[in-house]
């Protein structure tokens, strides 16, 4: 059976309403989000990020001592310090805010929506409860989750997924999922609800947007055991240097120490890292995709196999013309014509790929001519699940099978297009059937390059169809997914997930079915598609909104890019402190050494200007990567060496290079200071 | 806990069997091989020309300066830019220079630092050479007979390749003393 | 023939004769710790010491052993010295005072090695046997267990079992060590080495102390123990008389370090990721080699606490190569070297000992380090970090930051503190930067398990002694503890499989990111303290 009126798949970076303001960093984001950075100066919200907490104590003990015994120099490294830790706020206040601007649209689309039981009462939509019955009509808005038990409609669900084509939603089947807060079209519908308030699909949603319930993902907390590890080899490294400097003869003052201190200890990854961790989930829900946890995004990055389903993802799903058979001693040029004409006025890709085949086959004009273009069309419902054109008294359709009376002959025809893999469209005009429009899959052009990336990045597909063997080698090899699961019943999906996930693999799906339901939970990495039915969903631990089988490779790459930016950015924080020890260390002890001051490369101009300027480089390089972090680094499919040389360069080597410069820069500027230089 | 005082008492019992093996046995067995002939005299250190010990007089070549205070072995242990070493050192290279009469800038390096041992049994060739002329006078011997007896006890690198060449002290003075 | 070209040639020698025979010593070291058959004399072992060597230990009872032998291994070393005076051989050196006997104990029970004594006139010949030579051995075993306790952890899949202690260290002790020893000891006999029970020996009217020196001599470099039978160590013509012995001593300290690579390779059923391992130590041994010996040959006092028959190669030779084993062993002062000279000693020990490292422990640590190397390196191809198919989660990170910690927290705190004791100057014999250098020297020996010394510190005073013999305790068994719940935790993983996306741990990519890894976490640690130090002496 084909429907006309799936939402149209998209690719990446197509415009997408609400979302498209959050994509983009802009500067004016961390003004805004000040506020919220401040707020996060207090000692509870810092001690949840150990490398970070360090640096406010060190603040505030260098607030003390500058108060003491102020000078320009300790004042300076003081507010300096002050900045590193608001810096840090700030970065995670960014996130978070762009989080919360799209909470807030998602808001609006809850509203006060007021639900009619079927019992007749009215109740407003936050006290429904599991299992009530409510009645929407056209016009109306879903007040809660459900699953559609009685009737059919077309659906509003632009509030949720930013689409505004119309979907459409009905009992029973794979299509009766309805999300709270969409809008009915047409038609009338009884929902059963399935979630509690609170805990719908919008509240979660605005739940992780905003970070709320956001807990450190395993990755995440395995790299902050790491950078505190890291800090306190460094506090160790600088609270033993005070007696090596006594012993040596020459005190440090306690501010020099603190300075030395902030600089050395991973600041930089330290204050980005939740950040990055937020705009990891932004960007997931940036592309429509809802993830029930962190975990499972960084799972994402793990995947070994991709099992896919053919329809949708590999192909455009049975909806290429592909030939015309006429029946009942119709020429097949004649049900060439009929059929154009049906499909004249019919835009979806079914509709388009049949006025092609009458073009490329038969020579007939793409466009209507003048008398054709008054006639009238006939749109396809739900009902009657059936289109065409009323011209000049004809009454020309073309649609299901299902939707027709067929004869023995033409049954027998659709029969065998059905059993061969295609799916049959009939034309008819004034009632008589004039022959069959056979679709047949075509496999979407790219798929052959889009797994050669995937087989570099070490993913293996496997595409999982319902096709006969024949067929799906056929499609296969065409493809170019690396294996193949025919005739599949849900079982034997199970089945290979199982073993694949014996081998130590992790395993990735989409499904929308309620037998997809066992699959989807089975496997490491369950994306539910948003038309499928609430058990699917239920099941998997992701939702994609667009219902676009082909998004689970751009979850794939999220989840990969959110740990290269943390690695990424880990090893630049550390590669960074090679040039802030040529430029504190010799402006500490060349008093006590004179010969280390040619450890002073960058010729600093003096001891406070030379720990002033790695300070302060230290805090402004926190903001100059905020875009970075919120962006993620660049990725691209390519295989792991490939990826750890590229990284290493970038990250590490620009790491050593980037402070001496910076450092150089500022320093520029802070000798002009009085007091300092 | 209770589970580490049993694996206590578990080390405790293998540890002495293992004392029986690796320190009763095995020492005994290469102690009992060692006295085989050919390894004899080297195990008891009979005659031993391995270690060098300054003979005082004018009669003799001297070793290098020590550190050691016998019967321990040691080195000086002092760093390259220690000023009271730089002292000693300079003491040192005046005191041989007015000793055998030459210049300071010729008394070699290895006279006036000390070994690492204290006992380290050999000099230079420079430093032999430099010796040469005040012992064979005070021995009665000619030069051209010390300088004999010099390479009889010039050691060569072990296989021609390992280690670096050296005169060696203790059985210079012995062949001296047995020249006279 | 040069000094250089020789030393050049020596090294060339010494390399080949290594690459040769790490091969077969490396696939028969594994051999004895994966087959399942016991010989008979392990089986009396086992019988008299009442072990089932046939069930095996999960993490925790592996580590409670480890500490239980070493523990008992400690109290009756310090019972021995004790009562030296009632044991034979003493040669009238009494018992050996309190202080400097549990230090001594600690030190050889922790591989360390490190002397607070002068032996010739301390240490008596039958504690020198029954308690330090029982030491070099077992001590050694006790590293190798470890260590293939660690690699069992990945190539086992599911397994709560790491093995049986007392098998691995008796095996080890047994068919590892022992028969490596006896034979290394008779050829060093041969080649001039003394093994007398007299207490002296007459030489030209003087009393030089010998000792039972060859059968520990053997095991002393074997074991990477590196305590000295006399106080010169084997820098003492009787330890090391000539430069054939000193070949034999460095290859001997090396064997079992390079040989573990092999092993490692063999055990996991990919000698190449052997060969990356021993490529990384190779190459930074090497390049400290380069330093120490450049550094030395340009000295303003080179000859000064060197032996003449080493001379500036082999004894760079042999400085590089004990420092970067843990060995400690010294055939010239180190005290009496270059800034830069001695900064490379140092720093081999800063690297935390995986250059190629001690018997046993240069293998684990090293593989910690690949274990931080690859958290950082999986994030950066955004996969979860993996390394022989094992995953690098909270738990896995957890124990290698604990033991990667421990080395630096005790170098920096106990130097730290010792650095502002009053007392510290007295104990000293350099002043300014190279003083420095003395402390700093002694706590990175301590804590690394080294045991070689800036010799001219004083170290017989109680807070050197007590402090150090706690950095060698602590600096020796936390890691072990730690690397043994890591393997835990690694055998009960299941194996990942290997994939495209899979980060190979076999090419120059990978070796370069370890290699830098041990370097720059020991120059972001040390710098600070080392601007103090070595980097001061040498930009003079």
């Amino acid at each position: 059976m084909t429907t006309t009126t799936d939402a149209p798949t998209r690719s990446p970076g197509e415009s997408r309403g609400r979302q498209v303001s959050a994509g983009v960093f802009h500067p004016r984001q961390l003004l805004v989000s000040l506020p919220d950075a401040l707020r996060k100066l207090h000692p509870r919200h810092q001690l949840r990020n150990p490398v970070v907490f360090v640096v406010w104590a060190g603040s505030i003990l260098v607030t003390v001592f500058a108060a003491a015994d102020p000078d320009v120099f300790t004042v300076a490294v003081a507010v300096w310090l002050w900045l590193t830790v608001l810096f840090a706020g700030l970065a995670e206040a960014v996130a978070e805010g762009r989080g919360k601007a799209q909470a807030e649209s998602l808001r609006r689309t809850r509203g006060d929506a007021v639900a009619r039981l079927t019992t007749g009462e009215s109740v407003p939509g936050t006290a429904l409860r599991v299992g009530d019955l409510v009645v929407v009509e056209a016009g109306e808005v879903i007040p809660g989750d459900g699953d559609v038990v009685e009737g059919i409609a077309t659906v509003d669900e632009s509030a949720i997924t930013g689409e505004s084509a119309p979907v459409i939603r009905e009992s029973g089947g794979d299509r009766s999922a309805v999300t709270g807060g969409t809008a009915v079209l047409s038609d009338r519908i009884v929902v059963r609800i399935t979630t509690k308030p609170g805990e719908s699909f919008v509240d979660r949603m605005i739940g992780l947007v905003e970070g709320a319930q956001r807990q450190k993902t395993p990755n995440e907390v395995a790299l902050t055991i790491l950078l505190s590890t890291l800090t306190i080899v460094f506090l160790l490294a600088v609270v033993a240097l005070q007696p090596f400097a006594i012993h040596s003869g020459g005190e440090q003052s306690v501010i020099v120490l603190t300075a030395l201190l902030v600089c050395l200890i991973p600041t930089t990854i330290g204050a980005l890292l939740s950040a990055i961790g937020i705009a990891g989930m932004d960007r997931l829900v940036q592309r429509n995709v809802l993830a029930t946890s962190g975990r499972a995004v960084e799972a994402a990055g793990d995947v070994d196999t991709l099992l896919l389903d053919k329809t949708g993802t590999i192909t455009w799903g049975n909806r290429r013309a592909t030939e015309f058979v006429p029946v009942r001693g119709t020429s097949e040029e004649e049900l060439a014509r009929a059929a154009r004409l049906s499909s004249l006025a019919d835009g979806t890709p079914e509709g388009r790929s049949v006025v092609e085949l009458c073009v490329r086959r038969y020579g007939l004009p793409a466009e209507p001519d003048e008398r054709e273009k008054t006639g009238e069309f006939v749109p396809f419902t739900a009902q009657t699940r059936l289109s065409g054109i009323d011209l000049d008294g004809r009454r020309v359709r073309k649609g299901a099978a299902s939707a027709f009376t067929l004869d023995a002959d033409t049954r027998a025809v659709v029969d065998e297009i059905s059993t061969r893999g295609g799916t049959p469209l009939v034309v008819a005009e004034d009632d008589r059937v004039l022959g069959v429009v056979r679709l047949s899959d075509v496999v979407k052009p790219g798929t052959r390059e889009r797994f050669a990336e995937l087989r570099a990045m070490g993913i293996r597909t496997v595409m999982v169809t319902g096709d006969n063997p024949l067929t799906a080698r056929a499609i296969a090899a065409e493809a170019g997914v690396d294996d193949f699961l025919a005739e599949a019943r849900p079982e034997d999906k199970m089945a290979l997930i199982r073993r694949e996930q014996d081998s130590g693999k992790l395993v990735a799906m989409t499904g929308d079915g309620t037998n997809d339901a066992p699959a989807l939970a089975q496997s490491d990495v369950g994306v539910a598609m948003n038309t499928g039915t609430s058990a699917a969903k239920e099941a998997g631990n992701m939702v994609d909104l667009d219902s676009d089988p082909t998004k689970l490779i751009e979850i794939v790459e999220i989840g990969k890019q959110l740990l290269i930016t943390r690695g990424a950015l880990t090893t630049f924080s550390l590669a960074n402190d090679l040039a802030k020890y040529f430029a504190i260390l010799p402006a500490m002890f060349a008093g006590i050494h004179p010969q280390l001051d040619r450890l002073n490369v960058m010729r600093l101009d003096s001891p406070q200007s030379a720990i002033l300027s790695a300070v302060i480089f230290n805090a402004l390089i926190v903001v100059a990567l905020v875009p970075l972090a919120l962006r993620g680094v660049r990725y691209r499919p390519s295989s792991a060496s490939a990826l750890l040389r590229r990284n290493l360069l970038l990250y590490g080597v620009g790491g050593v290079i980037t402070p001496f410069a910076g450092i150089w820069l500022i320093d520029l500027l802070v000798r002009l200071v009085p007091g300092i230089g | 806990m209770t589970n580490f005082v049993a694996q206590a008492l578990a080390g405790l019992r293998v540890l002495l069997v293992l004392t029986v093996i690796t320190g009763v046995l095995y020492p005994a067995a290469v102690w009992t091989v060692s006295r085989a002939p050919g390894l004899h005299a080297n195990a008891e250190a009979v005659d031993t020309t391995l270690v060098g010990i300054d003979r005082q007089g004018d009669r003799w070549f001297h070793t290098r300066p020590s550190a050691a205070t016998l019967p321990a072995s040691g080195g000086s242990n002092k760093g390259e830019h220690d000023e009271d070493q730089d002292a000693v050192v300079a003491q040192r290279r005046t005191e041989i220079a007015r000793r055998e009469g030459v210049a300071q800038d010729r008394v070699p390096q290895d006279a006036v630092t000390a070994s690492a041992s204290g006992l380290d049994p050999h000099i230079s060739a420079a430093y032999a050479e430099l010796q040469l002329p005040r012992v064979a006078g005070e021995n009665g011997l000619s030069e051209q007979r010390v300088r004999e007896l010099i390479a009889a006890s010039t050691d060569g690198r072990s296989a021609g390749l390992l280690g670096e060449p050296g005169v060696n002290v203790t059985a210079l003075n012995r062949a001296v003393e047995s020249a006279t | 023939m040069s000094s250089t070209a020789a030393g050049l040639l020596q090294v060339g020698v010494l390399v080949v004769a290594l690459a040769v025979v790490h091969r077969p010593f490396g696939d028969h070291v594994a051999r004895v710790y994966t087959g399942s058959e016991h010989t008979r004399i392990e089986r009396a072992v086992y019988r008299v010491a009442r072990v089932d060597p046939d069930s095996e230990q999960r993490w925790g009872t592996y580590a409670r052993a480890v500490l239980g032998f070493s523990f008992v291994g400690v109290v009756l070393l310090f019972v021995l010295q004790r009562t030296q005076s009632v044991l034979p051989f003493d040669h009238g050196r009494g018992d050996v005072p309190t202080s400097t006997a549990f230090n001594t104990a600690i030190s050889f029970v922790t591989n360390t090695n490190w002397q607070s004594y002068v032996p010739e006139t301390v240490m008596g010949h039958t504690v020198q046997m029954v308690g330090l030579t029982v030491q070099n051995f077992v001590s050694g075993a006790v590293g190798m267990a470890v260590a293939v306790a660690l690699v069992r952890g990945f190539t086992r899949s599911r397994a709560d079992r790491l093995g049986n202690f007392w098998v691995d260290l008796t095996r080890g002790t047994l068919r590892v060590l022992l028969p490596v020893a006896f034979v290394f000891a008779i050829v060093l006999v041969a080649s001039g080495v003394v093994m007398s029970l007299e207490s002296g020996v007459d030489v030209d009217g003087h009393t030089v102390a010998t000792a039972p020196v060859a059968s520990q001599e053997a095991i002393k470099e074997l074991g990477t123990n590196g305590g000295g039978v006399l106080n010169a160590n084997s820098a003492h013509p009787f330890e090391n008389p000539s430069g054939w012995t000193n070949l034999i001593e460095v290859f001997l300290i090396l064997l079992i370090p390079v040989s573990l690579t092999r092993t490692f390779g063999t055990m996991v059923g990919d000698r190449r990721q052997g060969h990356v391992l021993l490529g990384v130590m190779g190459v930074l041994w090497t390049a400290v080699l380069g330093v120490i010996w450049a550094a030395e040959a340009s000295g303003l006092r080179p000859l000064e606490g060197k032996e003449l028959r080493f001379g500036i190669p082999s004894s760079a030779l042999f400085a590089n190569t004990t420092t970067a084993t843990s060995t400690g062993a010294v055939n010239s002062m180190h005290d009496s070297f270059t800034g830069l000279g001695g900064g490379g000693t140092l720093l081999n020990m800063l690297f935390g000992e995986m250059t190629p490292g001690g018997v046993g422990t240069g293998l684990y640590s090293v593989l910690v380090m690949s274990v931080i190397a690859m958290f950082l390196a999986g994030l950066m191809v955004g996969r979860t970090p993996e390394y022989l198919g094992k995953k690098l989660g909270q738990r896995e990170v957890t124990a290698a930051a604990v033991s990667i910690l421990a080395m630096p927290a005790l170098v920096l705190v106990g130097a730290g503190i010792a650095a502002v004791l009053p007392s510290t100057r007295e104990a000293l014999t350099n002043s300014g930067a190279h003083g420095l250098s003395e402390i700093l020297y002694a706590y990175a020996s301590a804590s690394n398990n080294n045991g070689s010394a800036f010799a001219g510190i004083t170290v017989t005073g109680d807070w050197f002694q007590a402090s150090l013999a706690v950095c060698m305790a602590f600096g020796r068994f936390v890691p072990i503890v730690a690397v043994l719940c890591l393997a835990g935790s690694l055998a009960a993983q299941k194996k990942v499989p290997v994939t495209a996306g899979t980060l190979p741990t076999t090419g120059p990519l990978f070796a370069t990111l370890l290699g830098g890894a041990i370097v720059l976490v020991a120059a972001l640690t040390f710098v600070p303290a080392l601007a103090l130090g070595p980097i001061a002496e040498a930009l003079l």
